[in-house]
Order: C-alpha cells, then sequence, then structure tokens
C-alpha cells in the first residue's frame, strides 16, 4: 500500500532530478551570479550594477537595444514565415500524388542538420560569390558578385532568418502532416457535402485542427531563434548584434566586469524568452477557444 | 473541361512541390562543389579543378577532425542511453497516471526547450569548475541531458498515452517477472517510440555547441566545436568537407529510423499536444 503511494514520485524522481539540478540550478546559479552574489570571494552584497550597465550604461545600451530589436525582428520574421510556409507544404504533400514518398523523405532530409552546418551551407549559397550568385552571373543577369545583394553579414539580419527559414520549415512541416494524417479524409468529405469550396474547407476545417500544432511548434521555434546563438555569431554583423551572441562575447571577456554583465544578458534573454511565450500562450489559448 | 482543370491543378500542384524540394535541397550542393573544389573562380558553376586536399585534411591527425567524430559520437550514444533511461519511467507516468501536480510536472520537463542553452551553460559555468566536471566529456555529457530530456519524455510520454498496460497484468497473472514483463511485454510495444526519442535525443546531443563549448572549455572537442572554428577561419574547402562528416551519420539515422517517423505519428503526434 505504501509502495503504490510512492510509485508515481519514484518513477518521475530520476527526470526530476536532473531537470531540478542541471536545468533550475542552473537558472539560479546565473541569478544569483549576475546579482553579484559569490561568498567565495567575499561578496554578499546584491547589487544590479550589471543589470543597470546593460540597460541604461553608456557603454552597452545601445549594443542592447538594437540587440533586443534585431532579435526580436529575427525571431518574430522566422517563426511567422516558417510557420506559414510549412503549412502550405504540409498540405502540398499530404495529396496523393506519384513521388509522395520520395518528396516526403527529401523534405524531412534537413532536419537532423545541425544550425552550425545549416548557416555555413546559407553562405556557400547566398554569399556575393555563392551557388546562387554564379548562377546569376553565367544567365547574365549580373556581372561581379557586388551586383548580387548581401544576404550573408547584412545588417537586417536576413541570412539569419532564410537560415532559420529552411531549418525550421521542416521541423513544423512534419508536425502538421502527422495531424494531419491522424485526422484523416472524414471532416473535409463531410465540409466538401455541405457544399464548402476549398478555401472555406481550409479556412474553417483544417486550420482550426491544425492549429494547437503549429502554435506548439511556433513556440519552440520562437524560442530557439530568440536565444540560440550559432546561425547568429556566423551570419550576423557586428552591429546590431543578436543578444546572445553579445552575452557570449561579455562572459567570454577577460575582463571580470563583462562576466557579470555577460550573465546578466544571458538572464534577461531568458526572461524576456519566458514572459513572451506565456503571453503567447495565453492569447492563443484564448484564440483557440473562442 | 472538368479534367482540363485538374489536369492544371496537378501541373501546378507537382511545381510547388518540385520548387519546394529545390529550395530545401540546394543548400546541401555547395557543400559537395566546395569539399573538392580546387580554385574555383568567379564566376564558374562548376570548379575546373578537383583535389582531395580538404579530405586529406580531414584525415590528418593534426585537423582533429577524427578525434572530435569519436567524441562526438560516445557523447551522443551515450546521451541517447541515459537520456531513455532516465526518461522512460517518467514518461509512463505521465502518459498512463492523473496525479496531483502534474501540470507542474510537465512544465518543468518542457521548460528546457524553451530558456536558451547560453543561459544554462553560463550559469552552470562557475559551479562545474568547482565540481571539476568542467573540460570532461562527462560533464559535457551530464550538461547535454538538459536540453535532451524534453524530446524522450515528451516522445515517450505521447507513445504511453495510447499504451494499454493491462497485457502487463496478463503476463504477470501467468507468472511472468516484473523484468520479463518489461522485456517481454512493455518493451516490444514502445518500441517505436524508443526508436524515434533516441532519434531525437542523438540528434540533439549532436548538434550541440554552445553547452559543449562552454561546459567543455576548448578540452573537448566535438564536431560542432571544430566545425565552428573552422568555418570562422574561412577555409571553405575544409568547412565544407568537415561538414559532410558532420551531416552524413545523422542523415544516415534519419534514413535507418524513417519507416518509425512516417509509420507512427503518435510518436510526433506528441508534439502537437505540447
Amino acid at each position: 500500500m505504501s509502495w503504490e503511494r510512492w510509485r508515481i514520485p519514484l518513477m518521475l524522481a530520476p527526470t526530476l532530478t536532473v531537470i531540478i539540478v542541471l536545468f533550475i540550478g542552473a537558472l539560479f546559479y546565473g541569478l544569483i551570479q549576475s546579482l553579484g552574489w559569490n561568498p567565495r570571494i567575499g561578496a554578499t552584497e546584491i547589487s544590479l550594477d550589471a543589470y543597470y550597465n546593460i540597460i541604461f550604461g553608456e557603454e552597452h545600451s545601445r549594443a542592447f537595444w538594437t540587440g533586443l530589436a534585431l532579435n526580436l525582428w529575427v525571431s518574430i520574421a522566422s517563426t511567422v514565415l516558417s510557420a506559414a510556409i510549412a503549412i502550405a507544404a504540409a498540405l502540398l504533400l499530404r495529396e496523393t500524388f506519384i513521388g509522395k514518398r520520395v518528396s516526403t523523405f527529401l523534405f524531412q532530409l534537413n532536419l537532423p542538420i545541425p544550425h552550425v552546418v545549416a548557416a555555413i551551407g546559407m553562405s556557400f549559397l547566398l554569399s556575393q560569390s555563392g551557388l546562387l550568385s554564379r548562377i546569376g552571373a553565367s544567365m547574365g543577369l549580373i556581372s561581379s558578385p557586388g551586383d548580387f545583394p548581401i544576404l550573408i553579414k547584412d545588417s537586417w539580419g536576413l541570412g539569419i532568418i532564410i537560415a532559420y527559414i529552411w531549418k525550421e520549415v521542416p521541423f513544423i512541416g512534419v508536425i502538421v502532416l502527422a495531424v494531419l494524417q491522424s485526422l484523416g479524409q472524414d471532416y473535409e468529405d463531410i465540409a466538401r457535402s455541405l457544399g464548402a469550396n476549398s478555401w472555406q474547407r481550409f479556412r474553417y476545417v483544417i486550420l482550426p485542427l491544425i492549429m494547437p500544432g503549429v502554435l506548439s511548434a511556433s513556440i519552440i521555434v520562437f524560442a530557439f531563434t530568440f536565444g540560440s546563438y550559432e546561425v547568429p555569431a556566423l551570419l550576423g554583423v557586428r552591429f546590431p548584434r543578436m543578444l546572445p551572441v553579445t552575452s557570449l562575447r561579455f562572459f567570454t571577456d577577460p575582463d571580470l566586469n563583462s562576466r557579470a554583465e555577460g550573465m546578466a544578458m544571458s538572464m534577461i534573454i531568458a526572461f524576456i524568452v519566458l514572459i513572451l511565450v506565456l503571453l503567447y500562450m495565453w492569447i492563443s489559448r484564448r484564440s483557440v477557444r473562442d | 473541361m472538368q479534367n482540363e482543370q485538374s489536369t492544371i491543378k496537378t501541373i501546378l500542384h507537382r511545381t510547388a512541390v518540385a520548387i519546394l524540394i529545390l529550395a530545401l535541397l540546394s543548400p546541401l550542393i555547395g557543400f559537395f562543389i566546395n569539399a573538392f573544389a580546387f580554385r574555383w573562380f568567379y564566376p564558374q558553376l562548376i570548379p575546373q579543378e578537383i583535389t582531395m586536399r580538404a579530405w586529406e585534411n580531414v584525415a590528418d591527425p593534426n585537423s582533429k577532425v577524427i578525434e572530435a567524430l569519436i567524441n562526438s559520437s560516445v557523447l551522443a550514444v551515450s546521451v541517447t542511453i541515459i537520456s531513455i533511461i532516465i526518461g522512460l519511467p517518467a514518461a509512463r507516468a505521465l502518459g498512463l497516471h492523473q496525479f496531483r501536480g502534474k501540470t507542474i510536472v510537465e512544465f518543468l520537463v518542457l521548460a528546457p526547450t524553451i530558456i536558451p542553452g547560453i543561459a544554462i551553460a553560463i550559469g552552470l559555468n562557475i559551479n562545474f569548475l568547482r565540481w571539476g566536471l568542467a573540460g570532461t566529456i562527462f560533464g559535457v555529457g551530464l550538461v547535454h541531458l538538459v536540453p535532451v530530456m524534453p524530446y524522450v519524455v515528451l516522445t515517450l510520454s505521447g507513445v504511453f498515452a495510447n499504451y494499454n498496460p493491462e497485457f502487463e497484468q496478463q503476463a504477470r497473472t501467468l507468472g511472468a517477472g516484473p523484468l520479463r514483463t518489461f522485456i517481454n511485454v512493455t518493451l516490444p510495444s514502445v518500441f517505436p517510440g524508443i526508436v524515434v526519442a533516441g532519434l531525437f535525443a542523438f540528434l540533439v546531443s549532436w548538434s550541440q555547441y554552445i553547452l559543449t563549448f562552454l561546459i567543455g572549455g576548448g578540452r573537448v572537442i566535438t564536431l560542432p566545436v571544430l566545425l565552428f572554428s573552422t568555418a570562422s577561419g574561412g577555409n571553405n574547402a575544409n568547412t565544407a568537407a568537415m561538414s559532410l562528416v558532420f551531416i552524413a551519420p545523422a542523415i544516415l539515422i534519419l534514413i535507418l529510423t524513417s519507416r518509425f517517423l512516417s509509420g507512427n505519428s503518435a510518436a510526433i503526434g506528441g508534439f502537437g499536444k505540447v
């Protein structure tokens, strides 16, 4: 009888131990250290200096606010465009056609490709002397690399956004495909027999059914693109610079004051992501219910 | 008339699928050209001279590619196995049982997918130095568990949600012990889910850069770490060859597990319920 009572806590214990010690612990230590609390070196006073320097300080505030703006722009653009393209792609691949199996497999092919590699592939394709530029030149559309638009290392983060879209379309698409598969054809057949045209079937039948899946996949994509380091580090410019890149630069700076600022910035990134995700979930839950 | 319209529709559909697939594959073409190109002048589409120099660099012990490949494989395989052993009971509890505080547990399990790795790596950095775990492959593997656990538990709990535990009861009634029941009844029925969870776990660990970089402190060289510094260095041929070494095992695993991905949608469908 007492065994039954402890059964579920025991089953959860290993996973929760890992998450509490390594994840919650990491955030806790990151937070108190960014507040300057480090009893080992005798620092037992809480101070908001690092946060103040980042948000209002003369030296760093410009990098912070422009970085924040770039972060929001890149994450929102990547998430919205990825979700829209992924839905379209899933609807295309759902039809019955010759080569469906091969197409679906090729669609998933870049899922396992790491983001470092995705960034490199994009610069091979889209840099001013990249493949696309060479194709343009051999077709006579442009005459030199300088004629090709700057997409890699541009100040609008276009290369970063394209790399993210390339990676995340299959991620969201596979989830939407799985949801569509489990729904089957019945709902649409009923809608069709009631006289709904193809746009109405999409808007009022399919979209509401796949929306929960799309929303949860988009949350993961948004949070990932907001806090990820590799792609903006390889494809971004010095100014404006996305926050995770600035954060790591501060943290690995030999100057120990910068270290606290790097920690503070990583805490701010985590905090903003958390707030935006909670807000997004709250709004989307409400709109799904309505 | 009807027929003509459906022909146009078919052509449009094929064209759209072709464009989609081409757009997804085109960034990969550059790797194959760059890895073999020698003096590839603009605007040549195909390099005039071919060289194996980048591949000699891959095989050269000084380039550390082989060392990185071994480290990455050891890490990803151990993290996969350990995460499944740790995650399986929790996934069962979440998939099969209702209990108090379930929402909080689900939130805790999901949270690492939302909080950026950089915040975790920076937060753990000093503690891991203090505990002597920084710069060790064991320490790096331990940290990899953080981003891996959500995917494993989520995928497996989706599978357990459609699982019927009564078969275990029957096996026990027929005299099978707990271990035999687990091996002969539970494991086979959740196996497709374990494969998909394993695929996710492997790939998340395999692609991990920032956690390895900050916890490994330059002493644990994995493929992402090595590739990142090579890419920053600007030698396209070496970067491309190394990228192919990095992509190949990931694609191979996708091919081996693809029948589980498309055949058993319950595992992926689990993400729809996040």
